[in-house]
């Protein structure tokens, strides 16, 4: 009668799995980092040349889709994980994996704590482990320790606070929890600080942004409501919302409503919080979707069917790295399909400077260049033909649909089974 | 909850109260499916003028005479006077609100149930009581939802100061324990709901899931026993086998309980990250 949709941890219903093509910028550029099916990609900017990973921890590279990557806040370390139950941490100077850990589930999300001394990751049961790095690793550092949970429910996002006393976990169930980390998380993180509660559907994205005179920080969160929202969460109270469609202008043309809440796939913002990127979906009748990218109140069309699948910024915000692409496309020669771009000029000078708008880089022009994109991308040339773009288009949109709004597709049976439920007729 | 029962086909003619075999339900509702009930985005977005409408008249009634044009969304955003203090969690065909309701008639009370038809049940029960005894049982109400899930959704922090866990279903197999309404995660949630002071009060006549319930109250660091002789001397104590449906099912069975009832506490300095 009721449906099972997350009985067995949220696999139920899947077909193929298509996994969102991920990008990370190392907090000072000195790297980038790609995450495309299984395959992890880094290319080294400060050395400006490929990355060779090396895996020391006696394991072997990943071996299902990756779901979640991140750099630690001091970009001395690195994280990947998902499907294949490995989390894996990574020193990036050497970017010789030292540790992985196995997660008895898919794993979902990643952070780093800003100390670099844990890493915590939640799995597809909603379950959030912590994993102690610190040097010695005994028999029980190796294992992950389980901190709290979201009652079945997918975790979506996981993030630390600036100054290290809250972690943060969002949910496809419109929720956002903030818990205290506690001095000694092995033995579990009990106290909930607050919820943040107000967003109408699944919560994508978050990221922190703090200012010196609030150094622990607000949270910033976009969801499948079309909305970023701003928090406070030492009191779970929301400071403000931001209609992402209307603030991008898609909102003029008096089309019916329903077309134009684009979901927030995305999001990232400079720790000071003066650059903030957001990535949207925009469905128009052929489900079909344009992109769009909305920064601080400018809005960079793309231009062309590129709808980001994950954005980066480092911390003195010069270029917006963004990423679109999957694994596994059905419809395409090469199943993996990655196209990366960048925008610079967003952080206006002075107001004199000239200057003014965030311009879209060519590909010759973007750090790295064209050796950063074959490595990334995994070719130069890649795909132009609209037909390709629009085929991944579909693909990628399939992937975050799996991904974050699988409940949608229930809408129509819920109705059905409504109307032909019995209690009902009882009623009058 | 607005319609007016006059002549409801599925009451007792002389007591006006609902029958209970008109609201049969299936004997158990899996609480991990998604569910299709309206959820409150926050706790600030509950409508007491629905639950309590003798504490909280609506605009509509106040407004009557003066013909001002009513803001649907006034009474909702309005910070709420008297807060929800007691939950019932699984409250089944809510005997125990009952019981509840003229021991602590000033208090507000809400029994939280997953099945449709039960939670109709009780609906109409509070319904027909607050109709033969004007007056009374204006502080209890029902809702459905999985409590499981959207707590946070109906209390702010430390809202509650009591919580009822009666007859829990026991999922027996080790695998459905996750499904057990008593869990060390749960418990977390739970413990952020409850005020400093506030008591969980769990009892079953399943001896199995009575050690898991103590166990996982005894290893949460938020949660302390209360001595056998602050129990005796609590009047709700005694309400927990004898007020609801399962426990006088269990009672004319003679059947034993187990019974576990506990305190939130304040974190020690130790435990946080401070
Ligand atoms: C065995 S009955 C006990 C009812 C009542 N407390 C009593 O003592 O008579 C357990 C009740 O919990 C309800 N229940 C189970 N899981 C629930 C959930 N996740 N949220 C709300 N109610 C739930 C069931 O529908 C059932 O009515």
């Amino acid at each position: 009668m009721e449906e099972t949709l997350i009985e067995e941890g949220g696999d139920v219903n899947r077909e193929i799995e298509v996994a969102p093509a991920l990008i990370s910028v190392h907090p000072l550029e000195k790297s980038v980092a790609v995450a495309i099916g299984s395959q992890l990609r880094v290319y080294d900017l400060q050395g400006d040349c490929n990355v060779n990973l090396v895996d020391d921890s006696g394991g072997n590279l990943h071996s299902g889709s990756i779901r979640a990557i991140c750099y630690g806040s001091k970009g001395r370390l690195f994280s990947s994980a998902g499907d294949d139950k490995l989390v894996k941490i990574w020193s990036t100077d050497s970017w010789h994996c030292t540790r992985t850990v196995c997660s008895e589930k898919r794993v979902s999300a990643v952070a780093i704590s800003p100390d670099g001394l844990f890493v915590s990751y939640a799995d597809k049961f909603g379950v959030v482990w912590v994993v102690a790095l610190d040097g010695t690793s005994s028999e029980a550092n190796d294992k992950a320790a389980p901190l709290f949970a979201h009652y079945c429910s997918i975790i979506t996002s996981l993030e630390f606070a600036p100054d290290g006393r809250f972690i943060v976990s969002a949910d496809r169930d419109f929720k956002i929890r903030v818990t205290v980390f506690p001095n000694k998380p092995i033995s579990g993180a009990h106290e909930i600080q607050s919820f943040c509660l107000g967003h109408t559907e699944f919560v994508s994205c978050m990221a922190f942004v703090s200012t010196p005179e609030y150094p622990q920080g607000f949270l910033l969160s976009g969801s499948g409501d079309s909305t970023v929202r701003l928090w406070d969460v030492t009191s779970g109270s929301l400071l403000d919302t931001c209609e992402v469609a209307a603030e991008a202008g898609l909102l003029e043309s008096n089309e019916k409503e329903d077309m134009f809440s684009p979901a927030v796939t995305d999001i990232c913002a400079s720790p000071d919080g003066s650059v903030v990127a957001v990535a949207i979906q925009r469905q128009v009748p052929q489900h079909f979707l344009l992109p769009l990218c909305v920064i601080t109140n400018k809005v960079v069309s793309m231009g062309e069917i590129f709808i980001p699948t994950s954005l980066g910024l480092s911390s003195s915000p010069e270029h917006l790295w963004m990423i679109t692409g999957a694994s596994n496309l059905p419809a395409l020669d090469d199943p993996s399909f990655a196209r990366v771009r960048v925008i610079s000029g967003l952080l206006k000078e002075s107001p004199d400077s000239g200057q003014d708008d965030p311009i879209l880089l060519e590909d010759s022009k973007i750090p790295g260049g064209e050796r950063l994109l074959e490595k990334l991308q995994g070719s130069v040339s890649i795909v132009k033909e609209e037909q390709t773009l629009a085929a991944a288009a579909e693909a990628v949109k399939t992937a975050m649909c799996n991904l974050l709004i699988k409940r949608q597709y229930s809408s129509e049976k819920r109705e059905l089974r409504k109307r032909s439920r019995n209690d009902r007729k009882q009623k009058q | 909850m607005s319609e007016k029962k006059k002549g409801n086909p599925k009451s007792n003619k002389s007591t006006g109260l609902p029958r209970k075999r008109f609201y049969r339900a299936r004997a158990h509702s899996n609480p991990l499916s998604d569910s299709h009930f309206p959820v409150p985005i926050a706790p600030s977005q509950v409508d007491y003028s629905l639950h309590y409408p003798h504490f909280f008249p609506s605009d509509e009634t106040c407004n009557e005479n003066c013909n001002s044009t009513i803001n649907p969304e006034a009474s909702i955003l309005k910070p709420h006077s008297k807060k929800i203090q007691f939950a019932d969690i699984g409250c089944g065909f809510g005997g125990l609100l009952i019981s509840l309701s003229t021991l602590f008639p000033e208090t507000l009370m809400i029994g939280m149930e997953i099945r449709d038809k039960v939670t109709e049940y009780v609906k109409e029960r509070i319904l027909a009581l607050r109709e033969a005894n004007p007056g009374q049982y204006q502080n209890v109400s029902v809702v459905r939802t999985n409590s499981m899930k959207y707590i946070p959704n109906f209390f702010e922090k430390a809202q509650l100061s009591k919580m009822f866990f009666l007859f829990p279903d026991p999922h027996f197999k080790e695998k459905n324990h996750r499904r057990r309404v008593i869990s060390p995660h749960l418990l977390d949630e739970y413990a952020y709901t409850l005020e400093v002071g506030g008591i969980i009060y769990t009892i079953t006549d399943v001896e199995e899931l009575g050690e898991w319930m103590k166990d996982c109250l005894e290893g949460h660091p938020l949660f302390e026993a209360i001595p056998e002789k602050e129990l005796d001397s609590d009047p709700v104590v005694k309400l927990l086998s004898s007020a609801t449906e399962e426990g006088q099912k269990v009672a004319r069975n003679g059947g034993q309980t187990y019974l576990a009832v506990y305190r939130r506490i304040a974190i020690s300095g130790t435990e946080n990250g401070e």
